[in-house]
């Protein structure tokens, strides 16, 4: 097909469109990248010298290496129990038809669409209401309904690609459901399962608005830490944990792009 | 249908987790009716005062900013979503569509405060645009973009734009591309195809986006509270200061309730256009 110079102009536009639009998702992540190798102790631009001190001293920081240490155990904890419950819930309101479905797809969904600020106040209300104390459990319980939503999706976007016809050969030669789920079903559904653990651990690890109502002193995560730093202090530490923080993810996603193929998780590519 | 295997311990978890989560639901509920006991986490008795106090002018204004920075940044992540989605969806090497689909969600795994922090480099008065305006002598003091309605809501819409990009994505994946070719073939131009084919079929991502979008910043808390420095107050900043700073927890739970009152609101209405779109369609 032959372009007009109008069309052809207008294609050029749209991809310098595109360019803009991704350097705008980039600029603070690279911006910040920058200022973390800075030599000064207040944020300035253009950086004046380079410097791996605040590196140092975000790594040694007492509050951000308990913030870790939390946040993995909850990480952990919440996105392996979301997995289980998840998957199970998938499974059932994908394939069977059952009284309540609706309302548990809509309930376990919910939580995307609920303010996290609310079902923070919620849980921490419900724990002082019970006479619980801020605990680990209570973190962890917070997380798996803030986490579910991605598990349910990652799951069943994985459900609907999955070829039933194994599973019916599997029962046809006289596997018991039981055999057919733990040697077809789920063996074939790991990448989506992989994908679905994965997205949950890296957005409990980050969650923060309803991490703050929910943890203590003595439970807070990393988010939580790195918030009470930032109102504090001024010295590019943050900048430099922020560094650290954006080549973690960054990374995990392009291995779980190479690996699990990002788009058919995310349901915005189909196809096997 | 016949036989639902396992379906006991399919449910049983997953029920008992939306059960947990309806409690604590019904705890906010709950305690928006309560009176306040000054000084005290006890609540008193049943009392309609919390949500008459929301209607003094403090908190009226904070709902209506709040409501007009969700309308904002809905607006324009749906205008830098869509581009990004289209050339996404419609990527031809591989290469290429993994490089748009990891930058467009890597800001959603970051997390509220690292993805703040960093627009506080690129906005605060020593940070990256003041910095290089001073340096390029455009400027001769720093503009104030912290504290600011406006800073808030360029940080907000970055926030906001890989949910809008991952489910405009989702959207234009599923139209079938035969239509455009058949568009394509009947003489339409790429402009007219896109304008009278693409767009209306992908209407109902957009509706779903631009509503996942607006409850999305409704949520926002970091962002509104480390750029807009207690100067720009979104209803998340107010239900934190009431609950932390005054202990006021029956008026925290009245804020909250009216704000998921407003966002299933929102909701509610993009779903009847959606549902009126589909009707249109059959």
């Amino acid at each position: 097909m032959t372009l007009g110079p109008g069309l052809r102009a207008l294609q050029v536009g749209l991809r310098l469109l595109v360019l803009a639009i991704i350097g705008f998702i980039l600029l603070p992540s690279v911006v910040v990248s920058i200022a973390a190798f800075s030599d000064r102790a207040i944020l300035t631009f253009p950086p004046t010298g380079f410097s791996w001190r605040w590196f140092e001293k975000a790594l040694t920081y007492e509050d951000f290496q308990q913030g870790v240490r939390n946040g993995a155990i909850v990480m952990l904890l919440a996105s392996s129990i979301a997995l289980v419950i998840g998957t199970g819930a998938a499974m059932a309101i994908d394939r069977y038809r059952f009284r309540g479905r609706a309302l548990l797809q809509a309930m376990l969904l919910s939580p995307l669409v609920v303010p996290h600020f609310t079902v923070g106040l919620g849980f921490l209300i419900l724990a002082a209401q019970i006479g619980m104390a801020r605990t680990y459990t209570l973190v962890v319980a917070c997380h798996v309904v803030l986490v579910l939503p991605f598990v349910l999706r990652s799951v069943t976007v994985s459900l609907r690609n999955l070829d039933g016809r194994l599973e019916q050969a599997a029962a046809s030669l006289g596997a018991s459901p039981r055999r057919v789920l733990f040697t077809v079903t789920l063996p074939l559904l790991a990448p989506g399962l992989a994908g679905g653990w994965l997205f949950a651990a890296i957005l409990s690890f980050n969650e923060f608005t309803a991490s703050l109502f929910v943890t203590a002193q003595r439970t807070q995560t990393l988010p939580v830490a790195m918030y009470n730093y930032v109102r504090e202090y001024a010295d590019p530490s943050m900048a430099a944990l922020s560094a650290i923080y954006i080549a973690v993810t960054a990374l995990l996603l392009v291995l779980a792009n190479r690996f699990l193929g990002l788009g058919r998780i995310l349901g915005v590519e189909h196809g096997r | 249908m016949g036989k639902r295997p396992f379906l006991g311990w399919f449910v049983t978890p997953g029920a008992l987790c939306a059960l947990g989560f309806a409690a604590a639901m019904a705890a906010v509920l709950q305690y928006a009716f309560r009176a306040h006991i000054p000084g005290s986490l006890e609540v008193g008795g049943f009392t309609w005062a919390n949500f008459e106090g929301m209607l003094r002018p403090l908190y009226a204004t904070v709902f209506l900013q709040t409501v007009w920075l969700c309308a904002l940044t809905a607006f324009f992540s749906l205008l830098l979503g869509y581009p990004l989605a289209h050339a996404l969806v419609h990527a031809r090497s591989t290469a290429w569509k993994s490089v748009l689909l990891v930058v467009a969600v890597t800001p959603l795994f970051l997390g509220e405060v690292v993805r703040t922090y960093s627009w506080l480099t690129v906005l605060g008065n020593s940070g990256f645009v003041n910095g290089a305006l001073l340096w390029l002598g455009l400027i001769d003091g720093p503009i104030q973009f912290m504290f600011t309605r406006f800073g808030v809501a360029l940080a907000l819409v970055h926030v906001t734009l890989p949910v809008m990009v991952i489910m405009l994505a989702a959207a234009l994946s599923h139209i079938d591309r035969d239509y455009e070719r058949a568009a394509h073939s009947l003489g339409a131009g790429p402009v007219r195809s896109f304008l009278t084919v693409t767009l209306p079929l992908s209407m109902p991502g957009i509706l779903a986006g631009t509503g996942t979008a607006f409850a999305w910043t409704f949520s926002a808390f970091a962002t509104p509270q480390i750029i807009g420095g207690g100067r720009v107050n979104m209803v998340s900043n107010l239900v934190y200061q009431l609950g932390f700073s005054s202990f006021n927890f029956p008026f925290a739970a009245s804020l909250s309730i009216v704000g998921l009152a407003l966002t299933a609101a929102v909701l509610g209405l993009l779903r009847i256009g959606t549902m009126r779109l589909e009707r249109v369609g059959t």
